[in-house]
C-alpha cells in the first residue's frame, strides 16, 4: 500500500489488487470520521481515491485510511465481499465483434469462451467509469484478455466486454476499450429505480447465454 | 407559479448547481457549477439556500422573460446585461416585473455568466442535484429557447442590496499546481511550468485541452491502471497534450495524471476561453 497525494483535496492509496481496493472501499466508508472528513470514496483497478470535504484540510484523509493489517484481514474474510442475496441474471447473445479475437488470444473456442464467460458466477468489485457501470470480478480466470490496442470511438448500449480481470455491460452508448463479446436487452441503469444502478458493490451476476 | 421563460439561448446554458458528490461509487461524479465562486456569490447576493440551482450561461445571448415578481443576479463572466432594453450592472440584485425581459449579452471577457434567480431554479433533481453533467447526459437538458423554468422556495435568507464589483480576470493567469501522483509518468514535469499553454478549440465541461510543447512519456511504464479522478487534475494522454479536468470529467480515468491544480484556482480555469493563455507554477 502507498499513499501519494492528489492535489489539494485528494488522496491516492495504491493498492496490490482488486480485493484490496474493495476492502479499503468499505473500510473508509464505515470509519466514524468518514462523514466528517470524506467527500467521496472513487474505487478505481489498483487503487482508491479519497477525496476531502469542502475545508477539511488534504492532511487528515490519512486519518480514515486503513493501515495494512485491517487491510489483510478485510481480503482473508471473502463472505465480506459477496452478498447473500440471489445472484442477478444477465441474458447475453453472445455475437460480440471481438469475440473471435478473445478465442484467440485465450487458446478457446468461442463455444468455451461462452461457457467459461457463463460458467462462473461474477461479482461486483465497485462501480465507476460512467453511471451504472460495474466492474465484474471473480469470473474463469481464463478469461483475462487485454483491451484493445485502438478503442472504439462508440461502443452500442447494452456491449458485454472483458477486460484484464474484469468483465462488464456499457450501460449507454459510450467510447470504449474492452474487448466486446456479446450484448443484453437488460437495462443496466434506470432512474425510475433506487438506485438507479442495476449492479451494485457486492452484487452477484450470472451471465446466461441467450437464443 | 412564477418562473422563467426561454426566449433566446447563445452557447450552452446549463441549469447548475453545487453538484452531486457521494455517488462515485455507481459511475456518478461531481459535477456542478463550474466557476463555484460566482455560482456561489449569486447565490449569496440573493439570499438563497446555498446549493439552489442556477443557470450557467456559456458566451452570454440568454434572453428570458420574468412570468412573475423574480428578483435575479449575474455574476461571473461581466455581460452586458439589460433589462427591456435598459442597461444593468452584473453582481447586483434586480427586480423583474412579470413580463419584463432580462438580456444577457457577450461577456467582455471571462467565459461563463451565472443567472440565479430568488428561490432557485425548481426543476427536478436526480440524486440530490440539479446540475447538468455533461459528460454522464445527467440532470436537466440544456436550455433552449421556449423552456419554462420554475422558480422554487430556497430564497428565505435576506437579500444584499450593495452590489459588487464586475469580475475582472488577468490575461494569461498563473494557476497553482501540484505534483500529481504520476508526475514520474512523463520524463521532465517540469515542462509543465517551463512554457505558456493555449487553451484548445475542444474544451469543454469536461476538460481543457493544452496546446504547446507536447510532454513525453516516460519510458517503460507500460499502462495504467484506471484510478480515480478529480477537477483540475492535468492529466497526459499518450500523444502528449494534456487535459485539464472540469466538473463532468470521467470519474475515473487511465491516463497518467502528472499535476493537479489547486482547488481555489479551478475556478479560473473554468472562465478561460479557447485560445486564452495559461501558465502554471509548482506550490508545494
Amino acid at each position: 500500500m502507498r499513499l501519494l497525494p492528489y492535489g489539494d483535496r485528494g488522496l491516492l492509496v495504491e493498492l496490490a489488487d482488486t480485493a484490496a481496493v474493495v476492502a479499503v472501499a468499505e473500510l473508509v466508508g464505515a470509519h466514524p470520521l468518514a462523514e466528517e472528513l470524506v467527500a467521496d470514496v472513487v474505487p478505481g483497478a489498483r487503487s482508491v481515491l479519497l477525496v476531502a470535504r469542502p475545508g477539511v484540510p488534504v492532511g487528515r484523509l490519512v486519518d480514515v485510511a486503513p493501515d495494512e493489517v485491517a487491510v489483510a484481514e478485510a481480503i482473508s474474510q471473502p463472505v465480506r465481499q459477496v452478498r447473500r442475496d440471489d445472484p442477478t441474471r444477465i441474458p447475453v447473445v453472445y455475437d460480440g465483434p471481438d469475440l473471435a479475437a478473445v478465442a484467440s488470444l485465450t487458446g478457446l473456442s468461442e463455444q468455451e469462451v461462452v461457457a467459461a464467460h457463463t460458467g462462473t458466477p461474477w461479482h461486483v468489485a465497485f462501480g465507476g467509469f460512467a453511471p451504472g457501470f460495474a466492474y465484474l470480478v471473480g469470473g474463469d480466470p481464463r478469461l483475462q484478455v487485454p483491451r484493445r490496442d485502438e478503442p472504439r470511438t462508440s461502443v452500442p448500449a447494452g456491449s458485454v466486454g472483458l477486460a484484464g480481470e474484469f468483465s462488464g455491460v456499457y450501460p449507454r452508448s459510450s467510447p470504449g476499450g474492452w474487448q466486446l463479446i456479446g450484448r443484453t436487452d437488460l437495462a443496466l441503469w434506470d432512474l425510475e429505480c433506487d438506485p438507479p444502478a442495476l449492479l451494485t458493490a457486492g452484487a452477484t451476476v450470472v451471465f446466461e447465454e441467450a437464443r | 407559479m412564477t418562473g422563467l421563460l426561454v426566449h433566446a439561448v447563445g452557447g450552452p446554458c446549463l441549469v447548475q448547481d453545487a453538484g452531486r458528490p457521494g455517488h462515485a461509487a455507481i459511475g456518478v461524479g461531481v459535477g456542478g457549477a463550474a466557476d463555484r465562486s460566482s455560482y456561489a456569490l449569486a447565490n449569496r447576493l440573493l439570499g438563497n439556500t446555498p446549493g439552489a440551482a442556477a443557470l450557467e450561461v456559456t458566451l452570454g445571448g440568454l434572453e428570458v422573460e420574468a412570468t412573475g415578481v423574480a428578483w435575479v443576479c449575474v455574476t461571473g463572466a461581466p455581460v452586458p446585461l439589460s433589462v427591456d432594453g435598459r442597461p444593468e450592472p452584473t453582481g447586483a440584485v434586480l427586480a423583474l416585473r412579470p413580463g419584463q425581459r432580462l438580456r444577457l449579452g457577450l461577456p467582455r471577457a471571462g467565459l461563463r455568466s451565472y443567472l440565479a434567480v430568488r428561490g432557485g431554479l425548481a426543476v427536478p433533481p436526480l440524486l440530490g442535484s440539479r446540475a447538468r453533467d455533461t459528460l454522464a447526459g445527467l440532470g436537466p437538458e440544456p436550455v433552449r429557447a421556449g423552456d419554462r423554468l420554475p422558480v422554487g422556495d430556497e430564497g428565505t435568507g435576506q437579500m444584499l442590496v450593495e452590489a459588487v464589483p464586475p469580475t475582472t480576470y488577468d490575461d494569461r493567469p498563473v494557476l497553482r499546481v501540484v505534483r500529481g501522483p504520476r508526475a514520474d509518468w512523463v520524463v521532465d514535469v517540469d515542462r509543465l511550468v517551463e512554457q505558456v499553454w493555449r487553451v484548445g478549440a475542444a474544451s469543454d465541461r469536461v476538460g481543457l485541452r493544452l496546446e504547446g510543447a507536447a510532454l513525453a512519456a516516460a519510458p517503460g511504464k507500460g499502462e495504467l491502471p484506471s484510478e480515480g479522478a478529480l477537477r483540475g487534475a492535468i492529466q497526459v494522454p499518450p500523444g502528449g497534450a494534456p487535459v485539464v479536468f472540469g466538473p463532468d470529467h470521467p470519474v475515473t480515468g487511465g491516463y497518467p495524471v502528472v499535476g493537479v491544480v489547486v482547488d481555489a484556482d479551478t475556478d479560473r480555469l473554468a472562465q478561460l476561453r479557447p485560445g486564452d493563455e495559461l501558465r502554471f507554477r509548482w506550490v508545494s
